[in-house]
């Protein structure tokens, strides 16, 4: 019990089996095939600038929607009663229980050509509307996939406003405007700043809601990445590369997001 | 008085994080006493305590427990039990069981468990709690379960680590006077900590005053109270008048401004000393017949007795009293000779 | 103000509705007699029974359980272990320990699942060699069972150590002394004392550790090899398009969980219940007294 020994068994594994793969990683990216050093797999990055840039477009998409649908959400749960929070706390994991893939499947039956949505729009003579294969279906998936993901931080932190708060903000004149932007948006940006790293990191990442949902024209970096380990381009030492750019720019979102809650920890 | 010794300390030496804790300490305590580590928090009584019972390696020096060595035994071997702060109770077990854990764990009979268990929680007044969660105890109940848990075993020593902190001053006063019975109706040793004095001078009969990892002062609580070693003790031990005065001869000492009669002797001559006068131990007379004279300068109620701050020529005097004075009135103060404790002074820093 | 909470009303709706539509619609087909996922054709189970019989989907709901049970239980020991070792730590070494730990939680998971693969690949590569060499026979060792058990270990790992780390550190240290105290030796304090105390924390690692196994995907399909997890076998069954025995599954999953959600709500709620209650038995008396 008072010994650190305990530790040592785990910290070997996680040496053995998160430090030294990502190393692995590194090392392929900077080496061919035969193992000699070369920069060529990063240069060579450069082909694929277009599916990087889209990814991160639709990632950063996604997080904006999310997080819009999912402000006011997270401020009328914290308003409820405490016992109606919590049924709609548990309302709101219940679909992230399922396995995202049945998930995703789901909306792929209801977006294709003769799925529910154009049967339905169909009766009123409109359509069918090409929606599945779509950049829109894509960006739709991740926001249904991560949108709890947005809900369950901005809740947590909200719950933590005093009401008073807001009546006082009210009180000193501020219209519903005003206390969105300087009272409400201040308080809980250490929500959602987590908020959007939850939903960012995933959706940058995935490969799966893109080839779902976005056809084979809408390739995300997720996709290239596996494309090079266990596709047909079958190139370890660019897809290192490609894990290693993409690890980078998690990074760089995860450190603009934790900056901010270091300022926020500054002005308390 | 070495033959009933139960416990010895032999320098130790304890350092936490690269701080020397306890410095050197020595110290006896006899077999059946109530023994009371008193101090600031920091001074080193807890650790002291925890060398006891185990739960600190002292860097150097000797625990002996009836003259056996036990400074490298483990918690589990010493045959003393120990009273908590905060008491420390398992939560996953209920009442009855707490108690019974030790017995249990020794593998002893169930009937047997089961008779002394209720044993100490008659003892401890806890009588038809058994079956109760922990959780729904009130603080001076778990208290009680505490020490029933820790007497179950029968140990010798019996260590108690600020037990009645976080209780209020009712209950304190309550469970003070039950300790103190428990301790005699056992005829056990009791080792106390405490940063209340009055919690010391009241149930102990040994008071060890400690601060800065060092031994200040032992005694009974009539010595530590009335012959303070040092002017640290008779601060610490209550509110009190400490000045410097110059020891003019034996029975004779000069301070205020005054020559004063006194009962020390043994001094140098015009050695520079630390006199003690304790609030209530001035007398208030008219201003003439004081051997000093003061300006209240205010006067505040305390319930059984008013405590009056008074200016004299560059002095300020505490004065306990049943008689109130008026601010702003020029009093006489009067100080017996036996009332006038004289020190050694301590050279600070 | 009243169109204000209608608004939010409608809003909420909405937001829910978005949620929830899919899966309804799903569960809804899951009953369909006719093989459409848009035109209803009747009632029927048959897709249950086809479910059921369909081989490659049992066999892998065979192999999460085993996986996930022995990934579970492997992580929440380890892990376990090394919240007390931690807390038993310095403070610098116990933030380079947490850093490390935080790496496979905040790292996409596909780059975690890349990342084991080449070890694997590394190290497979190398050790055939080795046996080929040191048996004198053909040795090829490939992705399957133990990588994939490796994996899952990894990632609830961390899991378990940010569910157990809390509870010791809200436990109150003088616990473990107060048993030593009593005469437990250390192995016995913690077993009697300690574990007793932190069960609720270790359960709940365990359980979080059984559905991050059961329920992921990414990382198992970089190191499996040709073993199939549930979530492979839905990916595979997706590929083919139209397969309503998948709805089948979605609504039966749908239901364990909401079984789980509920009964150990209830669980909670009674305890809750039988505290509240003993509490208030101890007012009263203290009232009479």
């Amino acid at each position: 019990m008072k010994s650190k020994l305990g530790a040592s068994p785990y910290l070997v594994w996680m040496v053995a089996f998160v430090a030294v793969p990502l190393a692995i990683v590194v090392y392929f990216a900077f080496t061919t095939k035969d193992g000699a050093f070369t920069l060529e797999n990063i240069m060579g990055l450069g082909a694929y600038t277009t599916v990087f840039a889209r990814g991160i477009l639709q990632a950063m998409l996604a997080t904006a929607i999310c997080l819009v649908v999912a402000f006011p959400i997270g401020f009328f749960l914290s308003r409820m009663a405490p016992a109606h929070q919590k049924m709609m706390q548990m309302l709101i994991m219940l679909p992230m229980w399922m396995n995202f893939l049945l998930r995703t499947y789901a909306w792929m039956t209801l977006l294709e050509r003769n799925g529910l949505i154009n049967r339905f729009l169909g009766l009123f003579g409109i359509g069918p509307l090409q929606m599945i294969n779509t950049g829109g279906a894509v960006v739709l998936g991740m926001v249904y996939n991560y949108l709890p993901f947005m809900i369950l931080p901005l809740y947590t932190i909200m719950v933590k406003i005093d009401p008073s708060v807001i009546e006082a903000a009210q009180d000193l004149g501020c219209n519903v405007f005003h206390v969105l932007g300087k009272v409400l948006v201040p308080l809980a940006m250490p929500g959602i700043t987590t908020g959007i790293t939850m939903v960012f990191v995933p959706s940058i990442s995935t490969f799966i809601i893109s080839r779902m949902l976005g056809g084979g024209a809408n390739l995300l970096p997720g996709d290239l990445i596996e494309l090079q380990f266990l596709g047909n381009s079958y190139n370890y030492n660019l897809g290192s590369a490609m894990a290693l750019v993409l690890m980078v720019i998690v990074l760089l979102c995860m450190s603009f997001t934790t900056a901010d809650t270091e300022e926020m920890e500054a002005m308390v | 008085m070495a033959e009933d010794r139960i416990i010895a300390l032999k320098d130790i030496v304890v350092d936490y994080d690269g701080e020397r804790v306890l410095d050197g300490l020595c110290l006896d305590i006899r077999d059946k006493e109530f023994m009371t580590f008193l101090g600031p928090s920091g001074c080193g009584k807890t650790t002291t305590l925890r060398v006891i019972g185990g739960f600190a390696e002292p860097k150097s020096g000797q625990v002996f427990f009836d003259g056996r060595d036990i400074t490298r035994l483990p918690p589990y071997k010493r045959q003393l039990n120990t009273v908590f702060q905060k008491y420390a109770l398992f939560p996953h077990l209920n009442v009855f069981e707490n108690v019974a854990f030790a017995l249990r764990l020794r593998k002893v009979e169930d009937r047997e468990v089961k008779r002394r268990a209720l044993e100490m929680l008659e003892l401890v007044g806890l009588k038809g709690f058994e079956r109760r969660n922990i959780a729904t105890l009130s603080g001076g109940q778990q208290q009680r379960v505490a020490i029933a848990r820790a007497l179950v075993n029968q140990p010798r020593v019996l260590l108690l680590d600020e037990p009645l902190g976080a209780l209020d001053l009712k209950l304190r006063k309550e469970m003070q006077i039950e300790l103190k019975r428990i301790q005699q109706s056992l005829e056990i040793t009791f080792v106390y900590v405490t940063h209340d004095q009055e919690e010391a001078l009241t149930m102990s009969d040994t008071v060890v005053v400690m601060k800065g990892g060092a031994i200040q002062q032992i005694g009974t609580p009539q010595d530590i109270y009335n012959e303070p070693k040092n002017a640290f003790v008779a601060d610490f031990i209550g509110a009190s008048n400490i000045i410097d005065g110059i020891m003019l001869k034996d029975f004779l000492v000069e301070f205020a401004g005054q020559e004063f009669v006194c009962v020390d002797k043994g001094f140098a001559a015009r050695e520079i000393v630390q006199v003690v006068v304790r609030p209530e131990d001035i007398q208030i007379v008219p201003a003439i017949q004081g051997q000093l004279t003061g300006l209240v300068e205010n006067v505040i109620f305390k319930g059984v007795h008013y405590e009056m701050h008074v200016r004299q020529a560059g002095y300020e005097w505490i004065i306990h009293s049943t008689q109130a004075a008026q601010v702003g009135e020029l009093i006489g103060m009067c100080i017996g000779p036996d009332e006038i404790h004289i020190m050694k002074r301590e050279q600070e820093g | 103000m009243k169109r204000g909470r209608l608004l939010k009303r409608v809003y909420m709706v909405a937001v829910f509705g978005f949620l929830y539509i899919p899966i309804a619609v799903l569960i809804a087909f899951s009953f369909n007699e006719s093989k459409s996922r848009a035109v209803w054709g009747g009632f029927s189970l048959k897709w249950y029974v086809n479910l059921f019989h369909n081989e490659m989907i049992l066999q892998s709901l065979a192999v999460s359980l085993f996986v996930a049970f022995l990934s579970a239980s492997i992580a929440t020991v380890l892990g376990t272990l090394a919240a007390i070792g931690i807390n038993n730590m310095g403070r610098r070494a116990r933030g380079a320990v947490m850093t490390l730990s935080y790496v496979p939680v905040v790292n996409p998971e596909i780059v975690t699942g890349v990342s084991t693969m080449l070890l694997f690949v590394v190290f497979n590569g190398q050790m055939s060699k080795f046996l080929t060499a040191l048996l004198g026979t053909e040795v090829r060792l490939s992705f399957g069972i133990v990588t994939l058990l490796i994996t899952h270990i990894t990632f609830c790992l961390p899991y378990v150590l940010f569910n157990v780390s809390p509870k010791l550190r809200q436990m109150d240290v003088h616990l473990y002394e107060a048993a030593l105290d009593l005469g437990c030796s250390p192995r016995q304090a913690f077993f009697k004392v300690v574990l007793p105390e932190i069960m609720p924390a270790v359960l709940s690692a365990f359980l979080i550790s059984l559905t991050y196994s059961i329920d992921d995907f990414i990382i198992s399909y970089f190191n499996s090899g040709t073993v199939q997890t549930l979530p492979i076998a839905i990916y595979s069954m997706t590929k083919k398009r139209v397969s309503p025995e998948i709805n089948a599954l979605s609504a039966i999953m749908f239901a364990v969980i909401l079984a789980i959600i509920l009964a150990a709500n209830a669980f909670d709620a009674a305890r809750e219940r039988r505290l509240a209650r003993a509490l208030r038995r101890t007012q009263w008396e203290a009232g009479q007294g």
